[in-house]
């Protein structure tokens, strides 16, 4: 009897698995559906402990269901490619640049003339598809320069205002490096090139040489090919960051620095990173002993330059959702950026909203970005957002560069960088 | 007392019992087999289905034909880490089952201490691949540097690192199969081989080996298609580094392995590709499936029926 009865527990309890799975759906989606609920897949994980706060805010507010799901750092891609296959799907996502309009396109909701799309002030951040769709806009833009640790820099016996361009940005630089023993620091943080420091220099940095052969050959959409005449530039760059540094080159490709430390630690004057940074660096530093000015890299003209500013942090809406799914998503996101509770946050996590209604917010280096726009100098726009397939394509410029350290030639990182893009275009427009 | 027990034990095999147990069998293989269902069957025929596909989201796709196994083949990334992953596996199956069944007749001898050694052995096994890539990368550029080079710069060092990355990790894991195979070999089979007075190397030869055939079976099956399946280790420890960038622009990254390969094809192209990945991955099961079927028969067909 008893052998019975532990039989029949085991049946029971392997059979409860497949019911409780199929049943538990049924009761948690019943709440929202008259007024369409909202799933926004995040890209930011800084921003999730936030985000969460304020969906359940929102939910409190207007009734209606904010569920934030928030990728690993680096997974985006993926997280996404699994979630957009579930029967209930992000209706907000991340389109940051033209190879995820490539590949997202169909899933993509036309924001043109939305409430949302009216309070944007600037169209630059709008990514449309061939047939003129505006699949994303942006949310909140980014600006990346070189950050300044002023306090060591007038230990240096220098100002900002030293730095016009290349050869005073290298004058000040190869100094410093050579007084590095006597000054207690260097002059550049160094320039890892594992996953979590790379982009730095294959994404940002070469948006420089990007940059000024897109405003060279006009560019209007991402070219099949690209030519490479700035890629002079971007050695100058590069062999500055490398050779003006406490760490050795050739350990870049797998040491795994640690550059945000270095720089918190004053160990180095210059970090090329971006606004995003402010929140971190200003726990250490006050306001005014951060700069952000901009990386010159020997280009005619540059002394008017200005900080590149740009985002690739874009919101799509899933046009394959349910109307009223779309219709929450986009009063959502116009709550966002037009109340007050919503543009605040935004301004503390996100920073800097291309929004009407925009709150202000203290970071720093947008001071910075909009001190050179208003002295007349030129914004550098995020060019690389054009790049076809850009992790491959980043990935052959990091590679290359890596054998550069190591003593291997330029003409690597050229082919990687021109001929790559060739390639990635092709393999992505087949 | 004794009859009692008697006849309840009777009363399981009676008939009727039986039937009834008969009846509810199939409930008892409803869970394993669902499990099967949903975790490997449905994905697979799913995966090759997608195969023939131009997709997204594996929920929104279009049929389109054979053109991704074209594509597959003709890519030169593909081929290069097939031949790549091919030269690994062997070096590897090689290298893990010689130092793996040495050690493990050194563990058997009753060594002093062989309890420690083979739980020190075993340890690396415990160690995610993806962490045992970068503490290896961190070691070999801690050599490396000297030279003032890292592993990241050379084909060959990739090759050889990775060798000793998964031979570190998977020697301690054969060799306790090769033990539980080393004890199992009959005492007297062993002591009669002494007695007619076979060499060491005789009674390793003739008689040890023959015995573990079917532990080597086991082992070969493991190491060779861990060898073909690699993905952390190499992910972690170079990601295909260094490249090959050749006229024209084609890239070749020249330490990248299959599922490597199979992965940035998926992610790191553009949609287009993700059919040509999961053609490759069909492929790729082929291959797999095959080599070990192929293995397995061959071996088995050595071991000794005891």
């Amino acid at each position: 009897m008893k052998k019975k009865l532990v039989s029949v527990l085991l049946c029971a309890a392997m059979t409860a698995g497949l019911v409780a799975g199929c049943g538990g759906k049924a009761g948690d989606t019943s709440k929202g559906d008259a007024k369409g609920s909202v799933y926004w897949l995040n890209f930011k994980p800084e921003a999730d402990e936030g985000l969460q706060t304020l969906a359940k805010e929102y939910t409190e507010e207007t009734g209606v269901d904010v569920k934030v799901v928030t990728a690993a750092s680096g997974t985006y891609s993926s997280t996404l490619t699994a979630e957009m296959a579930k029967s209930e799907a992000p209706t907000l996502f991340v389109v940051g640049n033209q190879g995820g309009v490539a590949t997202w396109k169909d899933y993509c909701y036309d924001l043109k003339d939305t409430a949302v799309y009216k309070e944007l002030t600037t169209d630059d951040f709008t990514l449309y598809d061939e047939s003129g769709k505006a699949c994303s806009i942006g949310y909140c833009y980014e600006t990346f320069g070189i950050i300044v640790n002023k306090t060591l820099l007038d230990k240096a016996g220098y100002k900002t205002e030293d730095i016009k361009d290349f050869a005073s940005l290298k004058k000040v630089a190869d100094d410093i490096h050579a007084r590095a023993g006597e000054l207690g620091f260097d002059a550049f943080t160094s320039s890892g090139m594992d996953d979590s420091s790379s982009w730095r220099f294959s994404g940002h940095l070469a948006n420089l040489p990007l940059y000024y052969e897109e405003q060279a050959d006009k560019w209007t959409g991402c070219p099949a090919e690209i030519k490479g005449t700035y890629l002079d530039n971007y050695k100058n760059i590069w062999d500055l960051y490398t050779t003006d540094s406490a760490v050795d080159k050739t350990t870049l490709a797998t040491g795994g620095y640690d550059a945000e430390g270095e720089f918190l630690n004053g160990q180095a004057v210059f970090y090329q990173n971006g606004s995003w940074e402010y929140e971190n660096l200003s726990k250490k530093y006050g306001d005014d002993e951060l700069q952000m000015i901009p990386i010159y890299t020997g280009v005619d003209g540059e002394e008017n330059q200005g900080l590149c500013s740009g985002t690739e942090n874009c919101w799509a809406v899933n046009a394959k959702a349910s109307e009223e799914d779309i219709k929450a998503t986009l009063d959502f996101m116009n709550w966002l950026v037009t109340s007050e509770k919503g543009t605040t946050f935004m301004a503390e996590k996100f920073g800097e909203i291309p929004y009407k209604k925009a709150a202000e917010n203290k970071n720093v280096f947008f001071r910075d970005a909009k001190a050179l726009m208003e002295a007349g100098k030129y914004s550098v726009d995020w060019a690389f957002n054009y790049t076809p397939n850009v992790d491959e394509w980043r990935a052959g410029v990091v590679a290359a560069l890596n054998n550069y350290d190591a003593g291997g030639s330029w003409d690597d990182v050229v082919t990687a960088f021109v001929d790559g893009w060739a390639t990635q275009y092709k393999a992505a427009n087949e | 007392m004794a009859k009692q027990v008697r006849s309840h034990g009777s009363a399981t095999n009676s008939k009727m019992m039986r039937r009834s147990i008969q009846k509810w069998a199939i409930l008892f293989l409803v869970p394993t087999l669902a499990s099967f269902v949903i975790g490997f069957v449905y994905p697979f025929c799913k995966g090759v289905y997608l195969s023939l596909c131009k997709f997204t989201t594996t929920e929104d796709a279009t049929f389109i034909g054979f053109g991704n196994y074209v594509k597959a083949f003709q890519d030169a990334s593909f081929v290069h880490a097939f031949w790549y992953t091919a030269l690994f596996a062997v070096v590897s199956v090689v290298l893990i089952n010689l130092f793996a069944f040495l050690i493990a007749y050194a563990l058997t001898q009753g060594i002093r201490g062989s309890n420690i050694f083979r739980t020190a052995f075993f340890m690396p096994n415990l160690i995610g691949g993806i962490v045992l890539g970068y503490i290896w990368s961190m070691i070999f550029n801690g050599i490396l540097s000297r030279y003032n080079t890292n592993i990241l710069m050379e084909t060959k060092y990739g090759f050889w690192g990775l060798i000793i990355l998964m031979c570190w990790q998977q020697v301690g894991y054969m060799m306790i199969i090769y033990i539980a195979g080393l004890q199992a070999v009959p005492e007297d089979m062993l002591e009669a081989a002494k007695i007619d007075g076979a060499s060491r190397a005789q009674t390793l030869f003739r008689v040890i080996i023959p015995n573990v055939m079917s532990s080597i079976t086991v082992c070969l099956f493991l190491t060779l298609t861990n060898g073909f399946k690699l993905f952390d280790q190499n992910l972690a420890l170079t990601a295909g580094q260094p490249y090959v960038f050749k006229e024209g622009g084609t890239v070749v990254k020249t330490t990248e392995m299959l599922a490597l390969n199979i992965y940035s094809t998926f992610y790191g192209q553009n949609v287009h590709a993700r059919g040509t990945a999961q053609a490759k991955a069909v492929l790729f099961f082929i291959l797999v499936a095959g080599i070990s079927l192929i293995q397995l028969r061959a071996t088995r067909r050595k071991e000794v029926q005891q």
